[in-house]
């Protein structure tokens, strides 16, 4: 009788498959491309713990056990990169979650729905052009000898120019000013269409009580607003040991004596790989990247889930 | 709902005017920095208030333009090959993880969601590209790596199909005796427009824009270039421009408007994009927050 019944199910799932064929080879180009691009590059990971020769390849090269990380953390650069990579992304969710949800109410208060198309239009601007071009804006207006700031403000008011590509202290302020620039529109619309998705009712009934529109804003808006907030710090956290390569690799145009400032885990690992071959010490920074990442993912995800588990990723 | 009064709505415009205007006036900068006489920009740098405009530098651009349309034809084609490869690959996998029945779909839509949470870095993806599938210095490194199709992509279409195909659309068709792949051409795809317009528009721009690929692996055939390749090129060396072209240049006569170059291509480089912009803001707003809402 069992066998018969488990008989019948390896018939009927053979069957299944064989209607579902259509739909494997459907799926078939997608499948090979994840595996490739996405899983294929994994076992890569075991270069941390070998040191790399192009002749004999990741499968090849010889086992140093974590001398890579050991000579890796010997080095002021870990520091640095690893501090520069998690400030920067703090100061980003900081800021960047503050002006996009007050850009967003304003955007909500715009009476003409014209005018509200219109700004939504601008702001979001930025958000499509290249770190390349961007670049380039930025050089426009900090180039030393033909910058716009130098010519026509500091030199203009009798000061001597400043040489901006020379001087670290500068770009923590000029690179949070570029991201937020670059960014805030994408969240601003994300704040933006879940405020339209509120219940008119809600702020109806809270006028009716004599509600000021502050109190709205405090005691209705923001706590609404609350699961979006959380989930899009949560992804942010989650990836707070990247950073956007363009940002931190083309804005600053690679120069050299900005790297205490500007240089993150993915510029590392990119000068290590391509630039300085020291891939040993940069396969051993995108390990931890990527194990890090991982962890912070999961733990974040699980710390969210506990407290409110709706809000939960996964 | 509107929540202030009048009041609060005219700060609120206001601040956004400031803002919006913030958002292009850099760009501004760019456009009229290459609209300036070389002669002016080197003497005053690039400003918004330039003494005397000049086309110097679209002159001297239209003169080099081999070059510059090469990079511009290799964009156009990058982009065309890479969304609609991305199209295609992406539909196909996301309608088969839409079959709640398929056997294996939990699997694969881990596989999927998985690739989102952990990968293995740039340096065995750029080792396993560069050395197992030899794409340095092809056109493939700048279609293939990365680009092609990604999760969050596929899972938002998926949730798509299953939200917004009615099964019993499906069941009919198939009791119609409709195979497949007629199901997908001629019922699920007509009702998809709006998340295939939305998923083309994110590709399309990612493929637009890229400069990583290109500077990860193609380093001798320049030719490959595309136009954020080559104006990544020409910031870091100020000659590759000219170095192509000293010869046809000197041979005119014409000298070589350095600072107003530079500022010119990346105007180039930004035409298209600002011309398609205002008719699929639309879309790509939407795009926006459905990937936010339901990835």
């Amino acid at each position: 009788m069992e066998n018969a019944s488990r008989d019948l199910l390896g018939r009927s799932r053979k069957k299944n498959i064989r209607k579902y064929l259509p739909i494997y080879c459907m799926m078939l180009p997608g499948f090979l491309y994840m595996l490739i691009n996405n899983y294929f590059p994994l076992p890569g990971l075991q270069l941390a713990f070998k040191k790399f020769k192009y002749s004999q390849g990741i499968w090849g090269s010889a086992w140093n056990g974590i001398s890579n990380f050991r000579y890796l953390f010997r080095s002021p650069d870990s520091f640095m990169i690893i501090r520069n990579t998690i400030c920067y992304n703090l100061v980003f969710i900081l800021l960047g979650t503050i002006l996009s949800i007050i850009v967003a109410i304003l955007l909500n208060e715009v009476r003409s729905k014209r005018l509200q198309q219109t700004y939504q239009t601008f702001i979001l601007i930025p958000y499509l052009l290249s770190y390349v071009i961007v670049s380039y804006i930025v050089y426009a207006f900090l180039g030393a000898d033909n910058g716009m700031i130098n010519n026509s403000i500091i030199r203009a008011m009798g000061y001597e120019g400043v040489a901006w590509y020379t001087q670290a202290k500068y770009w923590p302020v000029i690179l949070v000013i570029v991201q937020l620039w670059k960014s805030f529109g994408y969240s601003t619309i994300i704040y933006f269409a879940s405020i339209i998705g509120i219940d008119h009712s809600l702020y109806e009934a809270a006028v009716v009580d004599g509600a000021s529109t502050w109190k709205q804003i405090t005691h209705i808006t923001l706590p609404l607003l609350k699961p979006v907030i959380i989930i899009l710090t949560m992804l942010a956290i989650g990836r707070i040991l990247y950073s956007d390569f363009g940002l931190f690799y083309q804005v600053p145009m690679n120069s050299g004596m900005l790297y205490s400032t500007t240089s993150t885990i993915d510029t590392f690992v990119y000068r290590g790989l391509l630039e300085t071959n020291d891939v040993g010490r940069a396969s051993a920074a995108g390990f931890l990247q990527s194990v890090l990442g991982f962890i912070l993912v999961l733990t974040s995800n699980g710390i969210v889930r506990s407290v409110e588990k709706e809000y939960a990723l996964f | 709902m509107k929540i202030g009064g009048k009041k609060v709505s005219i700060v609120a415009n206001v601040v956004l005017c400031l803002l919006a205007f913030s958002c292009v006036m850099p760009l501004l900068l760019l456009v009229i920095s290459s609209f300036t006489s070389e002669s002016t920009l080197s003497r005053n740098g690039y400003s918004f208030f330039p003494s005397q405009f000049g086309l110097d530098a679209y002159l001297y651009l239209w003169h080099t333009r081999v070059q510059l349309l090469t990079a511009y034809k290799m964009t156009f084609i990058v982009t065309t090959i890479g969304t609609l490869g991305n199209l295609v690959v992406t539909t196909l996998f996301a309608y088969g993880l839409s079959k709640k029945q398929l056997p294996g779909r939990v699997f694969l839509s881990f596989m999927v969601f998985f690739t989102m949470l952990f990968n293995g870095g740039i340096i065995p993806s750029y080792l396993m590209w560069a050395q197992v599938f030899h794409i340095k210095d092809t056109v493939w490194a700048l279609i293939l790596p990365n680009l092609l199709m990604n999760g969050f992509s596929v899972i938002v279409m998926r949730t798509y199909f299953t939200a917004n195909i009615p099964a019993e659309i499906l069941e009919a068709a198939t009791l119609d005796g409709a195979g497949e792949w007629q199901m997908l051409a001629k019922v699920v795809l007509p009702l998809s427009s709006p998340i295939i317009a939305t998923i083309a528009l994110m590709s399309g721009l990612a493929y637009w824009n890229d400069w990583i690929n290109g500077l990860y692996y193609i380093s001798t055939h320049t030719e490959l270039f595309t136009i954020q390749n080559f104006l990544n090129r020409l910031m870091s060396s100020t000659d590759f421009l000219m170095n192509a072209n000293t010869n046809s240049a000197i041979a005119d006569g014409i000298k070589v408007p350095s600072i107003g170059i530079r500022m010119a291509i990346a105007v180039i480089a930004l035409i298209p994009i600002m011309i398609i912009y205002p008719f699929l803001q639309k879309g790509f707003v939407k795009g926006i927050v459905i990937g936010s809402v339901k990835g």
